[in-house]
């Protein structure tokens, strides 16, 4: 409160008002334009479109890899993290660099490259094939690039708390009789349930929007391997902007939301982080 | 660090829970992790260095290149000016609404890159608002060079201030204020006190930027149009000559951007060390 009694700093006004036109001009102008676009169209086209079988099809697709390849990378991002916070072990940092790769590479290259391994003739493909397992050109295969793009998602989110973690709490626990089982899921997983939470939330989210490491290793067929971003690029191929615009609105009020929910677990979050 | 496992009394059960822990996480990075990687770079050299070199040096690869890079000069440069001051304004400030401005500043990160590319198209395409105005004066921004631009700087506005916000939060502002009581002004401030203090996550976040700038697929690929020669970004050409059965030309062209993000990666973590390292001195 009060920053012109207490604050002596200059450049206040030049920079939020710089900031707001900047954010306005690029960000939210642009994006109004798809919900100012939705509703100057006809409701019922619209209506149809988004609830088209092919649609639905999009949606479960989306919705069910999204949120397995989630709860996967919640898994084995929790065993990543829990391994560098607690391990030493040779080469542990270059072990670290490798988590942030699938933040760091861009989405289509990382794309053709996880068809070129799970294709029939591929280095991980081949191997699959013959035991009757096709990934490439498969929902498998959408699973899978959703798996690569979210893991440091939940990696980066559990791993500093575990570090933060009182290593005395667990020591007493232990003596007080408690099994390393027990120590872990009723000492450790409370404290790091909602760093997970936070992960496996950002990596659902990002999963939802992926479009160039899926597009690649899911080979588009109809009904079958459609994601919902597949589908807006599908309708603007035929020219029917109305219709990507309709399907885009769906994302975004469902993308909004999850936004909203991440920021309040992420304040809880750093609240406890604060606290302890 | 190695609190755990150089405990005093590790049981033999606690010891072959840490080997079996440690081989599963590192077997699945291997395997979703570093064979992707990795399978880049063979491929790449499937025809050797005389096929590797053909392929990025074509003129197709050539001018996918240039774009590329002219998206990227266009796109960093303002959104560094716009994250030191964003930066600035919610680090240096309090005022009401300020984390409604912080959460804005994601909405890039939220929305799907295809979304991020139809906006474009909504405001400057022939169907769009300002499309037929446009047309009139033959202007042509989206399916051209000016579309692939905007939604490049679309997706990338976050990253400068998403690298300052944290560490110029940490820093306060007592130095800034101790500099203006002795009479400097405010852009001997910044230049002689804020700069220098956050200068490597500056330009960690203008690398970063670059990066994802040249790398961007999804929002480029709405607003390209896909004309071969004219506008294909590197991860549009990428994708042609790998649709059109030239994987080894794809996965050579491919390893720029994959070079591109293994750099920053490295940088990033070096970065990571030398300040938890200075940390530790530092107590």
């Amino acid at each position: 409160m009060g920053r012109k009694r207490n604050n002596i700093l200059p450049g206040f006004g030049l920079s939020t008002g710089f900031t707001l036109t900047y954010l306005s001009l690029f960000i939210l102008i642009p994006l109004s334009a798809v919900f100012l676009k939705t509703a100057t169209e006809n409701w019922a086209d619209m209506w149809k479109t988004v609830t088209s079988p092919r649609l639905i099809a999009s949606y479960k697709l989306t919705l069910g890899a999204s949120f397995l390849s989630a709860l996967i990378n919640a898994f084995f991002g929790l065993l990543v993290a829990w391994v560098l916070a607690r391990y030493a072990f040779p080469g542990k940092r270059i072990v670290d660099a490798i988590v942030d790769i699938p933040f760091a590479l861009p989405t289509a290259v990382a794309g053709i490259s996880l068809t070129a391994l799970y294709a029939p003739n591929g280095w991980f493909g081949r191997y699959l094939n013959a035991i009757g397992i096709q990934v490439a050109y498969t929902r498998v295969g959408v699973l899978i690039a959703l798996m690569f793009v979210g893991l440091p998602f939940v990696v980066r989110n559990v791993q500093p708390v575990l570090e933060d973690l009182d290593l005395e709490i667990e020591e007493a626990a232990r003596s007080l009789g408690a099994t390393r089982w027990q120590t872990f899921s009723r000492v450790i997983v409370p404290t790091i349930l909602p760093s997970l939470l936070t992960g496996f939330s950002l990596a659902f989210a990002r999963a939802l929007g992926e479009y160039g490491s899926v597009v690649f290793i899911s080979g588009n067929r109809v009904f079958q391997t459609e994601i919902t971003a597949f589908m807006i690029m599908n309708k603007l191929d035929q020219h029917d902007v109305p219709g990507a615009t309709a399907i885009a609105s769906v994302m975004l009020v469902v993308s909004f939301l999850l936004l909203l929910g991440i920021n309040l677990l992420q304040a809880r979050t750093r609240r406890y982080m604060e606290t302890t | 660090m190695q609190n755990a496992a150089k405990s005093h009394h590790e049981t033999a059960t606690g010891r072959a829970v840490r080997w079996a822990l440690t081989f599963v996480a590192l077997l699945f990075l291997t395997l979703f992790v570093v064979v992707p990687l990795a399978l880049v770079f063979v491929n790449a050299f499937e025809k050797g260095w005389h096929g590797y070199l053909a392929a990025i040096s074509q003129p197709d690869a050539r001018a996918a290149i240039r774009l590329t890079l002219i998206a990227a000069a266009a796109a960093v440069p303002l959104n560094t000016i716009f994250g030191i001051a964003a930066a600035w304004s919610v680090s240096k400030f309090d005022f009401p609404g300020k984390n409604i401005l912080v959460t804005l500043l994601d909405i890039p990160f939220a929305v799907s890159p295809v979304i991020s590319g139809l906006i474009f198209v909504l405001i400057f395409g022939l169907q769009g608002w300002l499309g037929p105005w446009l047309e009139d004066h033959g202007i042509q921004i989206v399916f051209a060079a000016p579309g692939i631009i905007l939604a490049t700087m679309f997706v990338t506005v976050p990253f400068v201030a998403r690298e300052l916000i944290p560490h110029m939060q940490a820093q306060g502002r007592e130095e800034e204020e101790a500099a203006l009581v002795l009479g400097a002004n405010g852009l001997q401030t910044f230049f002689r006190v804020t700069l220098p203090n956050i200068k490597w996550s500056l330009l960690y976040g203008v690398i970063l930027c670059t990066a994802r700038a040249t790398g961007e697929y999804g929002a480029v690929a709405v607003v390209s149009g896909h004309t071969q020669g004219g506008t294909n970004t590197i991860p549009l050409h990428v994708e042609i000559l790998y649709n059109g059965y030239d994987s080894s030309g794809a996965f050579a062209v491919a390893s720029l951007l994959t070079l591109l993000s293994v750099v920053t990666l490295i940088i990033k973590k070096v970065m990571e060390w030398k300040s938890s390292g200075a940390a530790v001195h530092g107590n």
